[in-house]
């Protein structure tokens, strides 16, 4: 069981900051894609990958990035702080 | 060790300057920024909403800072960011960092700003009269990272 999480406008579109998820992807960008088949908010959330950061257990990854092991995965937009 | 304050209240940057400043021994520079709430459509903008990632934000200010104590001749740095609501002309963060030489520590302080506007965990809502709006990531932020890029790791970058 993973923990999900989601932030700004990726979490409004979505409808939840929290949820957990049993998953079989074996990366980012396949956990994505198992969220898009869900529901028409999830493919709207998701549907430009190049507005999309993620994060491995706090850490900043690219898409591309192996969850195995992971507890808590993270999807936000590029990041506006400073 | 560098200091790292995520925090919602309000501060006084004066006095957090002082207070760094002031435990720093045989600094020859310290160097300060501060990001204010600005009103950037003249009058439009009632408050400014920051949202983190509690956890993850700490652990990248200080991955951030840790690399810039790593890369320039520092003799310390220190990092407060705020979340939650803010209004106009109100601090939202601030970073300092001393050095022997005051070019260690300018160039600290830009790296500084550089990393933790598009690799810390925050994000920016406007709030107007007329609506909210997420604030859009710049582009030339993530240009200027570029320039301290060379010769480090890039770290991640977008999409993979």
């Amino acid at each position: 069981m993973i923990e999900l999480r989601y932030f700004a406008w990726l979490r409004e579109r979505i409808g939840t900051g929290h949820e957990k998820l049993e998953t079989d992807a074996a990366t980012v960008g396949e956990l994505i894609e198992e969220l898009k088949a869900r529901d028409e908010a999830y493919a709207f959330a998701f549907s430009d990958l190049g507005t999309i950061r993620a994060a491995v257990d706090q850490e900043l990854v690219g898409l591309d990035a192996p969850l195995a092991g992971a507890k808590e995965i993270a999807f936000f937009p590029p990041m506006t702080g400073g | 060790m560098p200091e790292i304050i995520v925090q919602s209240d309000p501060f006084d940057m004066g006095e957090r300057l002082n207070r760094f400043a002031a435990r720093q021994e045989n600094a020859g520079a310290v160097v300060s920024f501060s990001g204010v709430v600005r009103d950037a459509d003249a009058g439009g903008l009632q408050a400014m909403e920051i949202e983190h990632y509690p956890g993850m934000t700490e652990k990248a200010l200080a991955g951030i800072a840790e690399k810039a104590m790593a890369r320039w001749s520092l003799n310390d740095a220190f990092i407060l960011h705020r979340h939650g609501r803010m209004t106009p002309g109100e601090t939202i963060m601030m970073v300092a960092t001393a050095a022997r030489h005051r070019a260690d520590a300018f160039a600290a302080a830009e790296y500084l700003m550089d990393y933790l506007k598009s690799r810390a965990p925050f994000w920016k809502k406007e709030i107007t009269e007329t609506g909210t709006a997420w604030v859009a990531a710049r582009d030339e932020d993530e240009d200027a990272l570029s320039r301290w890029q060379s010769g480090e790791e890039a770290g991640s970058s977008p999409a993979g």
